[in-house]
């Protein structure tokens, strides 16, 4: 039995699975450019680029829940900009205060609608890669990358990562099953432990995990050096783009350059 | 003799659809001493799994004469030692003394009492003074008599080995061997080892896709080639 519920390809025929990984990589690292130059509070462009990316969604009938659920996973990493809330105004604003009710610190008006920014602004963008993960397998993902001339140590890094992921999962999960096949509770006792000495337990389990995957590593590095691996890793060359990919490359990315281009200067 | 594990007509089928079991039939009495055998991708490791509680099937399922569920899992586990094919699964402590007290802690047993059972433990596989040993450091030998003792520190009346003898050199085979003819407990052995059946274990079961394809004296079954070969364990 394997793990499969860190593969987010999702099969399917649509136009948005047939494009060329090269073209759907580069619109989307163009999608996630323009999404983080747009200025604050540009409102109106946010719902353009959020009805681009609906459209593709849709499109690609993977299913609007499914980008949404897959999407909010990545939310939790806003409150990293959630300082930005109660900092100083500084330049920027005219240093209103908003009183906001149940919170003591003082909330500056700029400070409030700059982290609302940012946050439409990355929700956008992780759209955009939850759609391309999404339609795009994994190994199609990497080849993309290596034809986009992305620095090679960084692809190979994103194979071995997507190839022992698994791995590294199914160890996990055997190591949980043999601990969970010894926490036995014999008839008339209570058993399972002290909250530490459970959370001792774990973070030894972690730690010999780290330790196997670091062994494993060594032993793969050896596997590789032995089949007269040179740092190089060497790959067929890649196909001419056909003219259906040429012209969704050019009308996304003249699309999205242009909204850039007017919010910027209007 | 009662029954210690009782199993009829069992299926169980994956998440993915594939069906690991399909009607198994097997009883086992105390004291018994059971041979496993069959291909890869029989079933032997997944009804292993099913006796633990840890994979949930259709069909009838007894431990100890109870059906187990949810309910009693943990219970009966505490009388039920499983010793995972791949010690490093079952090692996940820093220190062999860390692996092979977790049972007993878990179970909330007396510190002094933890002491005792994992040193009897260590002494049952021939690891004493192991106690401070790394468990990432021991050899695949001692690995799996260290899984073992981690089990045995359950003091559990039913053994389930899944493939002890894998991977092992000829001395630390014979080694495990000698470790497993001391040890009292009922057992079921699911293994490849052919060698090691005939010397520990008087009755053997063999499986193949899914469901039980015959059951009986293991000197008749050994020598029975046709068998063998049909269910591609020669």
């Amino acid at each position: 039995m394997h793990l499969h519920a860190l593969d987010t390809y999702l099969p399917g025929e649509s136009p948005v699975h047939r494009l060329d990984p090269r073209v759907k990589l580069v619109l989307t690292v163009l999608f996630i450019l323009t999404a983080a130059l747009m200025p604050d509070r540009a409102w109106l462009a946010y719902v353009l680029l959020e009805g681009l990316v609906l459209a593709a969604v849709l499109l690609s009938r993977v299913g609007l829940g499914v980008v949404q659920k897959r999407s909010a996973l990545a939310l939790p990493f806003l409150l990293a900009a959630l300082t930005v809330a109660f900092a100083r105004p500084g330049d920027i604003g005219h240093g209103q205060v908003v009183p906001l009710p149940g919170i003591p610190w003082a909330v500056s008006e700029a400070g409030l609608w700059r982290f609302l920014s940012i946050a439409a602004r990355s929700y956008l963008s992780v759209q955009a890669a939850v759609l391309l993960a999404a339609t795009t397998q994994f190994p199609d993902l990497l080849w993309g990358m290596r034809a986009l001339k992305v620095p090679r140590i960084l692809v190979a890094v994103g194979g071995f990562l997507y190839r022992y992921l698994f791995v590294l999962a199914d160890e996990a999960r055997r190591m949980m099953q043999a601990r969970e096949a010894r926490s036995a509770v014999p008839a008339g006792r209570r058993g399972g432990g002290t909250v530490l000495w459970r959370a001792r337990v774990t973070g030894a389990m972690a730690g010999t995990l780290f330790l196997r995957a670091y062994e494993r590593s060594e032993r793969i590095w050896n596997a590789m050096v032995a089949r007269g691996y040179d740092g190089e890793v060497r790959v067929l060359s890649a196909p001419a783009l056909r003219p259906s990919d040429w012209r969704a490359g050019v009308v996304g990315g003249l699309l999205l350059v242009l909204l850039l281009v007017l919010v910027r200067t209007v | 003799m009662r029954p210690v594990i009782e199993i009829r007509d069992f299926h169980l089928t994956y998440p993915d659809g594939r069906e690991a079991l399909r009607g198994v039939h097997l009883t086992l009495t105390e004291g018994e001493k059971v041979a496993l055998v069959g291909p890869n991708g029989a079933g032997k490791s997944t009804l292993m799994l099913a006796l633990v509680g840890l994979l949930k099937g259709r069909g009838t399922l007894r431990v100890f004469g109870e059906d187990l569920d949810d309910g009693n899992a943990r219970r009966l586990r505490a009388r039920l030692g499983l010793v995972f094919q791949d010690p490093d699964d079952q090692l996940f402590s820093p220190t062999v003394f860390d692996d092979v007290a977790y049972g007993p802690l878990y179970a909330g047993l007396p510190e002094p009492e933890v002491r005792q059972r994992v040193t009897r433990a260590l002494s049952q596989v021939g690891l004493e003074g192991f106690e401070g040993r790394l468990s990432h450091h021991l050899s695949t030998g001692e690995k799996k008599r260290a899984a073992i003792a981690t089990v045995l520190a359950m003091e559990p009346e039913v053994l389930l080995l899944d493939e002890p003898s894998a991977g092992l050199d000829p001395r630390a085979r014979r080694r495990l061997i000698e470790v497993l003819r001391a040890l009292p407990q009922t057992m079921l052995v699911a293994t490849h080892d052919l060698g090691l059946v005939a010397e520990l274990l008087p009755r053997t079961v063999v499986m193949d896709g899914g469901v039980v394809v015959a059951d009986g004296p293991t000197a008749a079954l050994l020598a029975d080639e046709e068998l063998l070969e049909r269910h591609g364990l020669r």
